[in-house]
């Protein structure tokens, strides 16, 4: 095992929000918005989609020393799924299913003759005898077998929990959306199971410049995506919840206080701070190479402090919102009559100002979520963003760009980048409409 | 209003200065002035003269913050901190780390940048509102019901692939204009189309959900329905009564980033390579000159904060309600 800083801090902030919900589940008053929000089908689908992501972005998040290999690889238990993927590289770009590569070149024939052809991939395709009149039969039996197996287990799984003969397991199977549960789950485990199978005989979404599989690239993005997005909101909630709070509740100094440090930042244009600070990070690991001498610690460390960048420069919109609403619900009578009684300011606090806050931190979370996958792209683009060895998907863009250049035009890294990417962050976006619709107040009254 | 206006000046000092220690802290003191001169100068085969050569030359050879060998005012004068900030407070931004004069850059780049910005912004604004209201017209049908599955689908694309996807289809397969470049005069014209309408229609997805959802507001509140039953047609409701009185949010978002135009769009500018402030600060973070990225860090908080103070204005110019003291 070989725990990198941002799996500890994934695995915590698995606990965490373990907890989080456990907590939220419990209290009276979130009860109807969640129910709610797990009666729309919208919700309830993107919300399985969301947690398919996390789920490849988990097994890409345990590490350990690989120990076949002789030098310090290290591994994730999303490579060990993939290893056909990882390892089947080929010399340069291929297009989507080729069994050719995409530029001529010189082949040696057996008679010792030289040929100006396209050679054959090494592996895509490699079972193939006569690649030309095979090539299409066996593509499409082989997505059709695995569309079939993909699909038949699921309708298995489906079929079980179908003949739960309980009367609340039936309830919920009819609810619309559980059905909307269930019908993004098919699509996600067939399309999956098929894609999964299909590339250990072809490069799916073809190979990039150096003859990497672009399918594997985009699995690895996703936990750059996801780590971005949710252990940034891990590093500003602390900072944006008890500032804000102390602000609104204490006022006096401490309120001038906190309200100059958040207007301080705030002024400060949030690109240039990130990038001054990726700078800054640069150049200390260009000065002490001892430390950082294996190139996946090197970019889990620029990734971490990413996160922590974009959290620092976060957190104060969330602040200001948490001070407004800690200004208004300490006026309110049953503060006032605790404050009355005697309570000590910090029990006030904990059991009065937070759990009434916690619906504008919650929809703080899940709106920011989707706009910080979006700006992991745009800061990796102007390299200021991740490491440029750690998948992303900013960088996959960035290096489509000068492939769009060429003639004719290599288009599938981009393609595949712009799907997972909008697959994630609609799903993102869909969910954090039907949490604010549920617990934004103002949004209830209206109907 | 004017003594307001004087305190908020003040109250600007005490910020820019926490923002210029800030800009200070993360470049000069996490990193020693001998890893800039090495880094200006090449990781390797770097001689220690060479260092103090250019340490000397940047005006990087003094004492961070204390000068302890000097005699008097010169201890605080006399440093690198000092001399590096006070001048930026005066809009002197002096010299670049290669060596160029970065207050002519900027005076230079400027012009370029709101070339762009602001069609950009006046563009986005026009088709935002329009669409905005026409969804608020047909509220409550399936017209709406697609929009706004259409704008979650916009919102959700990420700007890249909008000026990929710009570039790719309309200057390299229609070639309708060029894919990027500048000119200077009226030629530019033709080269600022494209980043304009690519700027856009990247807006369209939230610039139109935002204002919808203040339309919406506007629309359920009393006195659209007395218009309403005064026998005002939707339509005249809607542009003669809603839209005037969401202006006053509308504007207030406008006018903070007007002075923030001049910054120009970091992505735009350089995917489309316009000679602009915003291609200069990505040029800057790319060469790792310290100098002009934190003169370009404390320009942006200046017209932040002038932002700020001109919303503050705007809203009791248009809203009498307000009174500022």
């Amino acid at each position: 095992m070989q725990v990198l800083w941002t799996d500890a801090l994934v695995y915590l902030l698995v606990a965490a929000a373990a907890a989080l919900a456990v907590y939220v589940a419990r209290q009276q008053h979130m009860q109807r918005p969640l129910r709610k929000i797990a009666a729309s089908p919208v919700a309830a689908a993107s919300l399985t989609l969301l947690l398919c992501f996390a789920l490849i972005g988990l097994a890409d998040s345990l590490h350990f020393k690989d120990a076949d290999s002789r030098g310090n690889e290290i591994l994730s238990l999303l490579d060990l799924a993939c290893n056909d993927m990882r390892a089947h590289a080929e010399k340069t770009y291929s297009a989507p299913f080729a069994t050719h590569l995409y530029a001529k070149e010189n082949i040696a024939m057996p008679d010792g003759s030289t040929r100006w052809d396209y050679p054959r991939l090494q592996h895509g395709g490699a079972h193939l005898q006569d690649p030309q009149h095979e090539w299409a039969g066996d593509v499409v039996a082989k997505t059709v077998g695995g569309l079939s197996k993909g699909g038949g287990l699921m309708l298995m799984v489906m079929l079980l929990s179908w003949g739960d003969r309980q009367a609340r397991g039936r309830a919920f199977c009819a609810a619309a959306s559980a059905q909307a549960v269930w019908a993004t789950l098919f699509i996600v485990v067939t399309v999956s199971y098929a894609l999964f199978s299909l590339s250990q005989y072809y490069h799916v979404l073809g190979t990039d410049k150096v003859g990497e599989d672009v399918f594997y690239q985009t699995l690895k993005s996703i936990r750059t995506g996801l780590v971005i997005g949710s252990l940034t909101t891990l590093v500003m909630l602390p900072l944006a919840i008890v500032f804000g709070i102390m602000a609104g509740f204490f006022k006096g100094w401490v309120d001038d206080v906190i309200q100059f440090i958040y207007t301080t930042l705030n002024s400060v244009p949030g690109v240039l701070l990130i990038a001054a600070s990726i700078l800054m990070v640069q150049v200390y690991m260009a000065n002490h190479p001892e430390n950082f001498n294996n190139l996946l610690v090197r970019a889990d460390m620029r990734l971490l402090f990413l996160c922590l960048i974009l959290g620092v420069t976060s957190w104060t919109g969330l602040c200001r919102l948490l001070r407004a609403e800690t200004l208004k619900l300490r006026e309110m009578e049953y503060v006032q009559a605790a404050q009355a009684l005697g309570v000590k300011p910090a029990m006030i606090l904990f059991r009065h100002i937070l759990p009434n806050v916690m619906h504008i931190v919650l929809i703080a979370v899940v709106l920011d979520f989707s706009s910080l996958v979006l700006a992991e792209a745009v800061l990796s683009y102007i390299n200021i963003g991740v490491d440029p060895t750690t998948h992303s998907w900013g960088n996959m863009i960035n290096r489509a760009r000068l492939e769009m250049a060429r003639e004719p035009v290599v288009w599938w890294s981009l393609a595949a980048a712009f799907a997972f990417m909008f697959a994630l962050v609609l799903a993102a976006n869909l969910f954090a409409d039907a949490v604010r619709d549920a617990f934004d107040p103002r949004r209830v009254e209206r109907g | 209003m004017i003594s307001y206006i004087v305190r908020r000046f003040l109250y600007a000092l005490p910020l820019l200065m926490a923002v210029n220690v800030l800009t200070f802290i993360l470049f000069f003191v996490v990193n020693s002035p001998d890893d800039m001169a090495r880094m200006q100068l090449g990781q390797k085969h770097v001689t220690e003269q060479a260092i103090q050569n250019w340490k000397h030359q940047h005006g990087y050879d003094l004492p961070l913050l204390w000068n302890g060998a000097a005699q008097g005012g010169e201890r605080l004068t006399g440093t690198i901190f000092y001399q590096k900030s006070v001048n930026l407070f005066l809009f002197d931004f002096g010299i670049s780390d290669s060596g160029r004069n970065i207050g002519a850059d900027i005076r230079q780049r400027m012009w370029p940048s709101l070339a762009l910005a602001v069609p950009s912004l006046l563009v986005g604004l026009l088709v935002n509102i329009s669409l905005a209201l026409l969804l608020v017209l047909f509220r409550n049908s399936y017209l709406e019901l697609g929009g706004s599955v259409l704008l979650v689908m916009l919102m959700s694309v990420s700007s890249l692939f909008y000026i990929i996807g710009g570039q790719y289809f309309i200057g390299k397969l229609l070639k309708l204009v060029p894919i990027s470049g500048y000119d200077t005069g009226l030629a530019a014209l033709k080269f600022l189309i494209l980043p304009v309408l690519i700027s856009v229609a990247a807006g369209i997805g939230s610039g139109v959900r935002w204002y919808r959802t203040l339309f919406l507001e506007e629309v359920e509140k009393d006195y659209v329905r007395t218009a309403r039953a005064k026998g005002l047609s939707e339509t005249q409701v809607l542009f003669k009564h809603v839209l005037k009185n969401a202006m006053i949010p509308i504007l207030t978002g406008v006018v903070v980033v007007l002075p923030l135009l001049f910054m120009g769009s970091l992505i735009m500018e350089s995917f489309f390579s316009i000679p602009g402030l915003g291609s200069y600060t990505i040029d800057a973070i790319n060469r790792q000159d310290f100098a002009i990225v934190r003169s370009m860090v404390f320009l942006g908080s200046v017209l932040y904060i002038v932002g700020l103070l001109l919303t503050d204005i705007s809203y009791t110019l248009v809203d009498p309600r307000v009174r500022l003291n």
